[in-house]
């Protein structure tokens, strides 16, 4: 099953759902683990363009296959941006594999994440249908969720084909302070101590090969400056001169091993020092936590580095998902209730798209 | 068959708890939606998680209907008993189950009342974001059921945005957990497709939520114009400006007449419409904000702008704004509110075409709306004593509700469908997406025993008969927004 189906219609789309037994849409192929079941596979790439974007209404309308580096670019001229902070966006995402995927960056910290600003799909089920759900604006309470449920789908469960989301306007500047660390234990009682705090940070992540903490602060300039001499009075550490180029390499994910395996790991502060020390015991194994210690991303050289890991997670309670290499898509503790499967017969009732396993 | 049943469920609970008595089932037979009114055939009032599940499945087992139910205070009659079925009374689950400042989460039963949430995490300087006007009696359950929303949701989003886990029992007895106390998740967002369900597919029995950090400041501003227009010019101008202010509220001439009568509220004479803003966050970033907000305000010509210069002020303005609800049914022996949503770039207009059709129709129609996210609250005025009245106000809401749709809207922005708008559904969605949604309740609910007459179009007609304010409502308690 080699064949690549490039539709540039949403009709298109659906034809090219409806042409095969089994189909898998792809978008930029930036976590390629997600996009490699056994499928004919429907890439995006010619579903592009913003549709529709009025920035007095704080929403935008955009195809599947649409780079984020257009979207992100397109916002910023209006002075408005995606607040969640996109993950590989010069590396050439799309705004579809940002949802299907459910990947959001270090800024999901202050307002939430891909789940939290996502409004309307139309998507095609497995039957090659076109449906719209959700809305166009930004408050509507009509009708199942099903555009939250579809981040984080995978595309196991339907093919995005266009998607509206609010966006925020952007704050005029940014500050990042690094705080200095010489363990995770009395970062992690940072990171407690300043996620509760009145400083409203925007980002607080650990960058890999270090336990020091980056806060990431946004709003007006002048108020930045004071904010942070405030920090810094409460904990060592410096305004960051690299900060731009920092926070680029930790969403552009230019630090992992480039052959090697990915995983997202969702977690919570209790669970941060258990599954460093996991990690730490991985021949070569880096790790970034993101957005307040509640996301982890490790990169291993080799997928058989992965499985002491597997044992761990599962101790811990974890799970995780792999973005790259050869190892499962999930990892861990992962339940399998029956409305899963009905859901799955609801949206796709002949299993056209893979499993969430596969 | 439903006796057989209802011995069996009556067996689960001690006598106290479980309701037959027409004197008993009274309380629990419409909710905040007056004008409907059914009586079940029994309810249920279960103190434990596994006392739910047990009602559930034993409903399951002989296809008998249930309705949970918190403080019953859903405006779109979302926990209307079914005649044929039992209600399941949620407000004895309502234990803080978990308060963990580190993680910056709450556990809670569905019984738990919203306020109840940040009144417990305030020690530690957080809150719960969600703040619908009835969040002093309305419950967490009844929240996540609705997809519930308040005065904050431009910045803070509704409910669905701050579950982060759920322990919920299915309509098919199947008990599930999603989420974690993380924020982040993988694979499908569970969590998001049940917040909003309306009581669809089944009933939560823990909820996770997320807490956010206190501002340590706010600044509110209350300004006056002489029309609606402006206010609406001025939202445009905030907006535009690349402030995210945390509240954006307008009420118009009518509302305010409410509010001066009902709680001696202060507006600026002469003004057709009040605007109220609110700016929040770390102190140096309000006092750079609260600058530009001034200016931006200046310029767009009010007859009088009032900035709270201390809590007590900034109390007074939200008082006058939450009472206006309350306050309207001064005004008139009955009224409906409708929540839909327009592009924000259409509010004046429309706010002229429900003028126009007010007019037309010769009903008053008063305005009190979030208009930050263009969410609208018409408030239709009747006398249901006058034949005919209550279907000639309906008729008008229906009309509102069609607007909001052609105007690329919603039928609504934080009330849900419920019974009130199911036949509006076909509005905002085609037979096919219609059909998309009925199966996925199916796959939650094959047997359509969970809050069944909600959301979609159907025969089962509840019955009309009551009228006016909820008596919760009549004493100041709650409001509609």
């Amino acid at each position: 099953m080699n064949a690549v189906l490039t539709p540039s219609s949403l009709n298109e789309l659906s034809n090219a759902v409806r042409s095969a037994s089994r189909v898998l849409a792809i978008g930029a192929g930036t976590k390629p683990r997600l996009g490699e079941a056994e499928a004919v596979k429907i890439s995006t790439t010619k579903l592009r363009g913003i549709l529709e974007y009025d920035p007095g209404e704080f929403t935008f309308t955009a195809l599947a296959g649409t780079p984020l580096r257009e979207i992100v670019h397109a916002l910023a001229e209006s002075g408005q941006h995606l607040p969640f902070d996109p993950v590989y966006v010069e590396t050439g995402s799309t705004l579809g594999g940002t949802v299907a995927s459910g990947l959001s960056g270090p800024g999901r910290f202050r307002f939430g994440g891909v789940r939290d600003f996502i409004l309307g799909v139309r998507f095609i089920d497995g039957a090659g249908r076109l449906l719209r759900l959700g809305g166009k604006v930004v408050k509507n309470a009509a009708g199942f969720d099903l555009p939250k449920f579809f981040v984080g789908s995978l595309g196991r469960f339907g093919v995005l084909g266009e998607i509206t989301f609010k966006v925020f306007p952007r704050p005029a500047a940014t500050l990042t302070l690094r705080l200095r660390s010489d363990s995770l234990e009395s970062t992690r009682r940072m990171i407690s101590e300043i996620a509760r705090s009145r400083w409203d940070p925007d980002a607080l992540d650990v960058p890999p090969g270090s336990s020091d903490l980056l806060v990431r602060l946004a709003g007006p300039e002048v108020a930045l400056s004071l904010l942070a001499r405030e920090i810094l009075g409460s904990f060592p550490g410096e305004v960051s001169a690299t900060a731009a180029e920092l926070w680029k390499d930790l969403r552009e994910f230019r630090w992992i091993h480039s052959a090697g395996v990915l995983l997202k790991i969702p977690l919570s502060l209790n669970t941060l020092v258990p599954l460093k020390n996991a990690v730490d015991r991985l021949p070569d194994s880096r790790i970034h936590f993101s957005a307040g210690g509640q996301v982890a991303y490790i990169s291993l050289p080799a997928p058989e580095a992965a499985t002491p890991l597997v044992t761990d997670l599962i101790q811990l309670g974890l799970s995780g998902l792999t973005l790259r290499g050869a190892v499962p898509v999930f990892l861990g503790a992962r339940p399998r209730p029956e409305i899963e499967l009905a859901m799955k017969s609801a949206l796709d009732p002949t299993n056209r798209f893979p499993s969430l396993d596969a | 068959m439903s006796a057989a049943a209802l011995s069996r469920l009556a067996a689960l609970l001690p006598a106290d708890r479980w309701l037959t008595r027409p004197v008993e089932l009274a309380a629990y037979e419409s909710d905040a939606l007056t004008a409907f009114r059914t009586r079940p055939l029994a309810v249920a009032v279960p103190e434990s998680a596994a006392e739910v599940i047990a009602l559930v499945r034993l409903c399951h087992e002989f296809q008998l209907p249930f309705v949970a139910r918190g403080s019953g205070t859903s405006l779109s009659g979302g926990s209307l008993p079914v005649a044929n079925g039992i209600v399941i009374a949620l407000n004895r689950l309502n234990r803080i189950l978990r308060l963990d400042p580190d993680e910056r989460i709450a556990v809670v039963e569905p019984g738990v009342i919203n306020a109840q949430v940040s009144l417990a995490a305030a020690p530690h300087g957080l809150h719960y974001a969600p703040d619908p006007s009835s969040q002093s009696i309305c419950t967490i359950g009844g929240n996540v059921a609705f997809n519930s929303g308040g005065a904050h949701c431009l910045k803070y989003g509704m409910t669905a945005n701050h579950v982060l886990g759920l322990k919920a029992v299915l309509a098919t007895g199947e008990v599930v957990e999603w989420g974690s106390p993380s924020r982040e998740r993988i694979g499908p967002d569970w969590c998001g497709l049940f917040t909003g369900h309306e009581g669809l597919f089944g009933i939560a029995l823990e909820i996770t939520l997320q807490l956010l950090p206190r501002a340590d400041r706010f600044h509110t501003v209350l300004a006056g114009y002489r029309t609606l227009e402006q206010a609406g010019d001025a939202v445009s101008a905030v907006i535009a400006s690349g402030l995210l202010p945390g509240a954006l509220e307008i009420m118009d001439a009518l509302a305010l007449e409410a509010a001066r009568a009902a709680v001696q509220a202060d507006y600026p004479p002469g003004c057709e419409a009040v605007l109220i803003v609110e700016l929040e966050g770390p102190r140096e970033v309000v006092a750079v904000e609260r600058e530009r907000l001034q200016a931006i305000l200046a310029a767009s010509q009010p007859v009088e702008m009032r900035p709270a210069r201390d809590a007590d002020e900034r109390l007074a303005i939200w008082k006058g704004r939450k009472s206006a609800f309350s306050a309207v049914g001064r005004l008139s022996p009955d009224f409906i509110v409708q929540d839909g949503v327009v592009p924000r770039r259409r509010l004046g207009e429309a706010l002229r075409r429900i003028a126009e059709m007010s007019h037309a129709a010769g009903i008053r129609v008063a305005n009190v709306f979030h208009a930050g996210d263009g969410n609208l609250h018409p408030l239709i005025l009747f006398d249901g004593r006058e034949p005919g009245a209550l279907s000639r106000a309906e008729a008008l809401a229906g009309r509102i509700l069609q607007m909001c749709v052609e105007m690329g809207g919603s039928i609504t922005g934080e009330h849900g469908i419920g019974v009130e708008k199911r036949d509006f559904l076909p509005d905002m969605f085609t037979a096919e997406e219609i059909e998309c949604l009925q199966r996925v309740r199916a796959a939650f609910d094959p047997l359509g025993l969970a809050n069944p007459g909600k959301m979609f179009p159907g025969p089962e007609a509840p019955a009309l008969t009551q009228r006016g304010l909820h008596p919760l409502e009549r004493a100041g308690l709650i409001s509609r927004i």
